[in-house]
């Protein structure tokens, strides 16, 4: 195959291929969640479980100082390669086109050196994140093979897609290819591993605030 | 697979329900939990991850209730349960989590950990990994009706020391009065002077209240060990009080998981909303200040902390009401780092303190609360549970230091203004 | 502006009957070319093919004594475009002086001689100059029905064997030949394949476009003429020294790009302004092409200056590559249709799978066994 046939294969089949299983792997991944069910709570409520579920899905990204202090790195790598991620996944003009395709919407795109220079950022906290897990004994000792596949699979495409804006090592046609391709194994990926947690997390959120609002808790 | 692996697993899988499942979906495995766990930060454990106290459950989830482990599962790649995991995780879920909630409070994917923990235990308590002394606990709690096998003509003898030494009268099986109070044993044997206090605030407080004699126990080991059904059957006993004496309230002692027991799982376990409102004696207490029934007459000047019991704040909602009254009593009240609702656990809840191959680590991460007292170097400490304050002193002595560990109802009623009757 | 040459004025077979043996120099004075202007043509010649000024002498000392070449030129499945290209260019330009330095023996669109006298204009010369000629082809082969192009009665497929033979050089010109173009297009009826899927014993160098620049054909002759070999040529066979960079790379609009300002449509704002094309479908990033250096009639402008997007014409597969008018980034299939049946698929597999967990749980539920405190201790 030419590298135009593999962009081709990977802006066409694989696209679908990816997308069909990153939509159905969500959803009946949501459904299973949701259709487990909890029981109605008894107990005379002090504060609605609702509000608190909403309040926690937003809350919760903001940690309490005493957390700050203490999972200091696990909170800034972890704002900056979310935030960069975000970045760069949406705000550069070619991914906004293809979100454009699959929703109708659009919106303003950043300069390619600010894209490119969130890349890199992104880039260097993920590499950071990981020598962390591999000497902070708790992350050490949590980790299985499959969190280092999945911090993998969440870097490839910054890689390819930084070495695709700068043409380095193969053709266009290829290296936006192999970038596509990066990105359609993650995709794949998410409903599979703990990057699902990218969606499901709203749902823990809301869960988790709903307790502590019945009891009259912000959490 | 083992008779006691398959009846975990069994257990298991009718305790998993939607957070359960949305919260191990969204776990990834960054270890905030264990920073927020004193018996992480204290021993340095990485196996004391919160999370990881999780494991077999967790398992059990994925194999039963995902595509995925079912698939895997099928193939073999993912290994069932083992009467090892249980063995191993045993300490994990009982010795060294006090169900304290404060990793629910850090998780940034939204996990409720300490729920899953209570979950948990419904497994390892039915599959009999329980701890013997929890078991002990517990028996006694059902046959005896205390898990400190603490009887009637105990309490009663208490309170004939009690009316003798006040001049109160403490009143038993009244009928129709507003407040039943209930009691945990501890107070029974340890602190028979919150009965007093009790008595003392409502006399000058001028609200009808009684104590039962077929339930007066408040605290509820099912909880702590983990058997719904015999919690439920704790539950049906203060339920069944209250409805006979046709009281308003139920007030919880000053004990944190029986505020738990009672106010948020008792409605649960026993499978109905109850007639009666449940409420902490630091609400009612701050209900009867906000409607001006409580007078002190001085103010301390020792500098006091007060220590949020975790079930009272955290998993309790009652936050605010025990400031308000310690201010009524001291014009010296200074807040611990972290205090409220991310306050840390004095590392006796959840069972622990009655768990006594636990001992040694309970006084281990106490450590954590010792560091806490000492950023702020107060001349006493108050707080709201006989448990944590049996706890502290406990602590306070091993590590050499000399604090007095109040109950914030007692002190309360020290301070009260004799002179004026509300 | 000078007027177009039309195309006998560059034929060969008519000016330079009978000058077999005459070397390029000589032939270009015979022409009235100056030193001056010659010399001018091959810095230009070093300069497309990216080789240091150093070079401009050796190139000229090259040519000077190279003999004239033969050269054979091939069409098969084409339209024309490849040479229509070629003699668009300016009189008297140095792509109109190359091909009074070759000797253009066979092309049966500029040549005189017709019917069996062409043919054996073909055949003559090839067994003449074989194993020294250069064989041009433009156009694509059918290896379907090779009754869809026939020359004179002999198939595409057998004429290209024949020729490739005995030739030194073999040069595709025009996607066509060098891909197999627009004829290879999805159904492809006709079963048209490139040049280098036939001809697989001897390098083919790969002048793709549609139509190829004129000046890089020209340039791939002049270095087969200095050097006596093949440039050095990418992956697909192109010349690195014309296709070594992308239009996007190269393009005067790439600072837009950067920016994040791009036409929307063929009359916004941006259109107007000479935004970036990239949203209207150009395909810049992904196109090897000399375009944007070289330019098109005689440096006048190209495709993207003129307003309308890069549709990759020098790339393999670009005329089955997707939509000329959609991003680059963007999926080629109706993903939003495909992503409506995932999401009905994934809410019927769901609710079967979370109906599966269900039964599970419920059976779990109706297992219940009551635990009892001698559950508790076992083993007592």
């Amino acid at each position: 195959m030419t590298a135009t046939e593999w962009l081709l294969w990977a802006r066409g089949p694989a696209f679908e291929i990816a997308t069909v299983i990153l939509v159905m792997g969500i959803i009946v991944r949501l459904i299973e969640i949701l259709m487990l069910g909890r029981k109605e709570n008894l107990a005379a409520p002090k504060g609605s479980a609702t509000t608190g579920g909403l309040r926690t899905i937003v809350s919760r990204s903001v940690p309490d100082s005493g957390t700050f202090q203490r999972s200091t790195f696990t909170i800034v790598a972890g704002y900056i390669f979310h935030i960069g991620l975000f970045v760069v996944i949406f705000l550069l003009a070619p991914h906004i086109l293809v979100f454009s395709k699959l929703t109708g919407l659009s919106w303003p795109a950043l300069p390619t050196t600010i894209v490119d220079a969130f890349a890199v950022i992104t880039i260097l906290a993920l590499i950071a994140v990981l020598i962390n897990r591999l000497n902070n004994k708790v992350k050490r000792y949590l980790s299985g093979p499959m969190d280092y596949i999945v911090w993998a699979l969440t870097t490839l495409p910054l890689i390819t897609g930084y070495m695709a804006f700068h043409r380095i090592g193969f053709s266009g046609p290829m290296l936006i290819a192999l970038h596509i391709m990066s990105v359609e194994l993650l995709m794949i990926a998410i409903p599979f591993t703990k990057l699902s947690h990218a969606f499901t997390l709203f749902l823990a959120r809301f869960y988790n605030g709903a307790v502590t609002g019945i009891k009259g808790v912000q959490s | 697979m083992s008779k006691a692996t398959e009846r975990a697993t069994q257990v298991f899988k009718e305790q998993i329900d939607a957070p359960t499942a949305a919260f191990f979906s969204s776990c990834v495995s960054c270890g905030m939990c264990a920073d927020a766990c004193l018996f992480y930060t204290e021993t340095g454990d990485p196996k004391y991850t919160p999370i990881n106290k999780l494991a077999p459950l967790r398992k059990v989830w994925f194999q039963e209730y995902t595509l995925t482990g079912k698939l895997l599962k099928l193939a073999g790649i993912s290994k069932p349960l083992t009467d090892q995991d249980l063995t191993d995780w045993e300490e994990l879920v009982y010795d060294s989590c006090t169900m304290c909630g404060r990793c629910s409070m850090v998780c940034p994917v939204g996990n409720d950990i300490a729920y899953m923990i209570r979950k948990m235990r419904e497994g390892f308590a039915a599959s009999g990994h329980a701890p013997e002394s929890l078991v002990g606990a517990t028996r006694r709690a059902v046959e005896i009706g205390s898990p400190m096998g603490v009887k009637l003509p105990a309490l009663q003898a208490q309170i004939r020391h009690l009316e003798e030494d006040t001049g109160l009268s403490i009143p038993m099986d009244v009928k129709g009065v507003e407040y039943l109070c209930m009691l945990s044993s501890m107070e029974i044997m340890n602190f028979p002077e919150y009965i007093g206090a009790i008595a003392k605030i409502f006399k000058h407080a001028g609200v009808s209240w009684t104590l039962s004699s077929e339930a007066f126990e408040a605290t509820n080991s099912g909880i702590q060990i983990g058997v719904s059904e015999i919690a439920a059957e704790l539950v049906q006993r203060i339920v069944d009080a209250a409805e006979k004496l046709k009281v308003n309230t139920v007030i919880s002692p000053e004990c944190g998981h029986a505020y738990t027991a009672l106010r948020w799982e008792g409605p649960n376990l026993v499978g109905k909303r109850f007639d009666f409102e449940v409420k902490h004696i630091l609400e009612v207490l701050d209900e009867l200040r906000a409607a001006g029934k409580i007078k002190t007459k001085d103010k301390m000047s020792e500098r006091l902390t007060y220590h949020d019991p975790c079930q009272i704040a955290r998993r309790g909602g009652v936050l605010e009401q025990p400031r308000k009254l310690i201010r009524e009593f001291s014009d010296n009240f200074v807040e611990m780092p972290d205090a409220g609702a991310m306050n840390w656990c004095c590392g006796a809840g959840g069972g622990v303190s009655s768990n006594e191959r636990a001992d040694e680590i309970r006084i281990k991460v106490f450590q954590r609360k010792k560091d806490q007292i000492d950023a702020v170097n107060p001349d006493a400490l108050v707080s709201a549970c006989s448990n944590c304050r049996i706890h502290i002193e406990d602590g306070l002595e091993e590590y050499h230091m000399e604090l007095p560990v109040l109950s914030l109802t007692e002190t309360l009623a020290e301070h009260l203004d004799d002179s004026v009757e509300t | 502006m000078e007027p177009v040459k039309s195309p006998m004025d560059l034929n060969p077979a008519v000016k330079s009957t009978g000058a077999q043996g005459e070397t390029v120099g000589e032939a270009l004075r015979r022409q009235g070319i100056s030193r001056r202007g010659f010399l001018k043509f091959c810095a230009t010649t070093a300069s497309l093919m990216a080789l240091p000024p150093t070079m401009i002498p050796r190139i000229a000392e090259a040519l000077e004594n190279a003999r004239r070449p033969s050269v054979i030129w091939l069409s098969f499945q084409e339209c024309t475009g490849c040479t229509e290209s070629l003699t668009r260019s300016h009189a008297p330009t140095i792509e109109g002086l190359i091909f009074d330095a070759i000797s253009l023996d066979y092309h049966h669109t500029l040549q005189a001689a017709a019917g069996d006298a062409a043919e054996a204009a073909r055949e003559e010369a090839m067994k003449e100059n074989y194993g020294n000629y250069v064989l041009v082809v433009d156009g694509s082969i059918p290896l379907g029905n090779p009754g869809y192009s026939t020359i004179a009665g002999v198939s595409n497929e057998d004429m290209l064997k024949e020729a490739a033979a005995g030739a030194a050089a073999i040069i595709a010109v025009g996607s066509c030949s060098a891909f197999g173009g627009l004829p290879n297009a999805d159904p492809n009826p006709t079963g048209a394949v490139s040049v280098q899927e036939i001809i697989t014993d001897k390098p083919v160098v790969n002048v793709p476009g549609c139509p190829p620049i004129p000046v890089v054909i020209t340039g791939v002759l002049a270095h087969f003429l200095t050097f006596g070999g093949l440039p050095e040529l990418d992956q697909l066979g192109r010349p690195v020294a014309f296709y070594g960079q992308s239009i996007h790379d190269r393009c005067y609009r790439r600072p837009f790009y950067d920016k994040g300002l791009f036409a929307e449509t063929f009359d916004d704002e941006g259109a107007r302004k000479g935004w970036c094309l990239y949203k209207l479908g150009c395909k810049g990033p992904t196109t090897y092409n000399a375009c944007a250096v070289t330019k098109w009639n005689d440096g006048t402008s190209f495709p993207i200056e003129a307003g309308h997007p890069c549709l990759g014409c020098s790339e393999p597969k670009f005329w089955d590559a997707g939509g000329f008018y959609e991003a680059l980034s963007t999926p080629t299939t109706d993903i939003a249709r495909t992503a409506v049946y995932a999401v009905a698929a994934g809410a019927a597999a769901g609710v079967a799978a979370g109906a599966l967990n269900k039964a599970n749980k419920k059976r779990a539920l109706s297992e219940h066994q009551t635990t009892t405190l001698d559950d508790l201790s076992p083993g007592t």
